[in-house]
């Protein structure tokens, strides 16, 4: 037999799978009317701690829910648990980001009566970006003692997000962190984040964060009334 | 490293096209890499490489194209390519006009764009 060479033209989305997926996983979060934010941040940037503030308030009013993602280990799952929340860990193993396919292993679990589902990503300012997960919503979390030079180095992040959260506010008086210039770096590279600033340790932001998502919900189900 | 996992997913799509081409072997991959996709080229390069081995591109080689961010302005209308990301000029903002109203219409986007292939005929 002869051999003989050829172009194959394909043009196919490498990302197609995992967009896929997190399309029938959005679809059955809008059928039960869930809010899902997928929170983005270095490691430490206090994601778990703003979680933890943040659930316990909605919860006041609203059905909670909280997935957790993790390299390994189950310790920020058991941590919103202790705070009075339910929670269900994914641990990647490895892996530096969740997929959508990470998710759809253990939908079934989230149960279709919740009002606010969080998806709290792997600590990496990088990598989960580039995954969608089905969110309704998007927050990139930035905390002050990291530096305000961040969004322009880790534009994917900030250019993917709906919400920048500046953490640990409490912390502004004691480090050189500009509040102003990130807020206005981080809308250079896009326009249309909404800007809070928390802290975990005086509630700073919590009120108003907790409002947002609120009005996030209602428009939500308006929308799919 | 989620070029890794990147990779991973571009194989199944290699795979799968060979086989509905009746390909005996891929010998070239060319991929585009969005500027804005958070792809680093030359790890996902390295991860190519240590991927291949034992899969029917197991000799291929890989041409990476980076497509730069485009916008089009609700403004001025026009599609446009944006300021290197890594200039201290970029903003999301239409180079032509300064408007703030404008779209990403390239820059996020991982395709595979086409594949040289042997068969036996
Ligand atoms: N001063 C101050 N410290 C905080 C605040 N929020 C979190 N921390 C501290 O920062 C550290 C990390 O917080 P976590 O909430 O675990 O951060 P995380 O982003 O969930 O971390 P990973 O899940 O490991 O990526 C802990 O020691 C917290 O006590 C805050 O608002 N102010
Ligand atoms: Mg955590
Ligand atoms: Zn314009």
């Amino acid at each position: 037999m002869e051999k003989s060479k050829k172009e194959v033209l394909v043009l196919e989305d490498i990302l197609g799978s995992n967009k896929k997926i997190a399309g029938s996983i959005r679809q059955k979060l809008l059928e039960h009317r869930i809010l899902t934010v997928n929170i983005l941040s270095s490691p430490g940037s206090g994601k778990t701690s703003l979680l933890e503030k943040l659930g316990l308030k909605l919860q006041e009013k609203y059905k909670v829910g909280v997935i957790e993602g993790d390299v390994e280990t189950e310790r920020d799952a058991e941590r919103i648990r202790k705070a009075g929340l339910p929670a269900w860990q994914i641990t990647t193993h490895g892996a530096c980001h969740l997929e959508a396919k990470m998710l759809a292993q253990i939908f079934d679990q989230i149960p279709a009566n919740l009002d606010f589902l969080f998806i709290e990503n792997v600590g990496n300012l990088v990598c989960p970006a580039s995954f969608d997960l089905g969110e309704s919503l998007r927050f990139v979390l930035l905390s002050v003692p990291e530096g305000d030079d961040k969004p322009k180095k880790y534009p994917e992040a900030f250019i993917t997000s709906n919400v920048f959260v500046i953490t640990k506010c409490d912390l502004l008086p004691y480090l050189p962190f500009d509040a102003d210039r990130v807020t206005a770096e981080a809308l250079e590279i896009n326009p249309k984040l909404e800007v809070f600033r928390t802290s975990a340790l005086t509630g700073e932001g919590i009120d108003a964060l907790s409002q947002y998502l609120e009005n996030k919900l209602q428009e939500l189900r308006s929308k799919n009334a | 490293m989620h070029e890794l996992s990147i990779v991973a997913d571009l194989f199944s799509i290699i795979e799968e096209q060979a086989k509905q081409a009746r390909a005996t072997r891929v010998t070239k991959v060319k991929v585009l890499i969005g500027e804005l996709s958070g792809v680093v080229p030359e790890l996902f390069r390295s991860a190519f490489q240590s991927y291949k081995k034992g899969t029917i591109a197991d000799k291929a080689k890989l041409e990476i194209k980076i497509t730069k961010i485009k916008f089009k302005c609700h403004n001025c209308g026009q599609e446009i390519k944006a300021k290197d990301i890594s200039s201290p000029d970029f903003s999301y903002a239409c180079p032509a006009c300064g408007s703030k109203d404008v779209e990403l219409v390239s820059g996020r986007d991982l395709y595979l764009e086409k594949l040289e292939i042997e068969t036996e005929s």
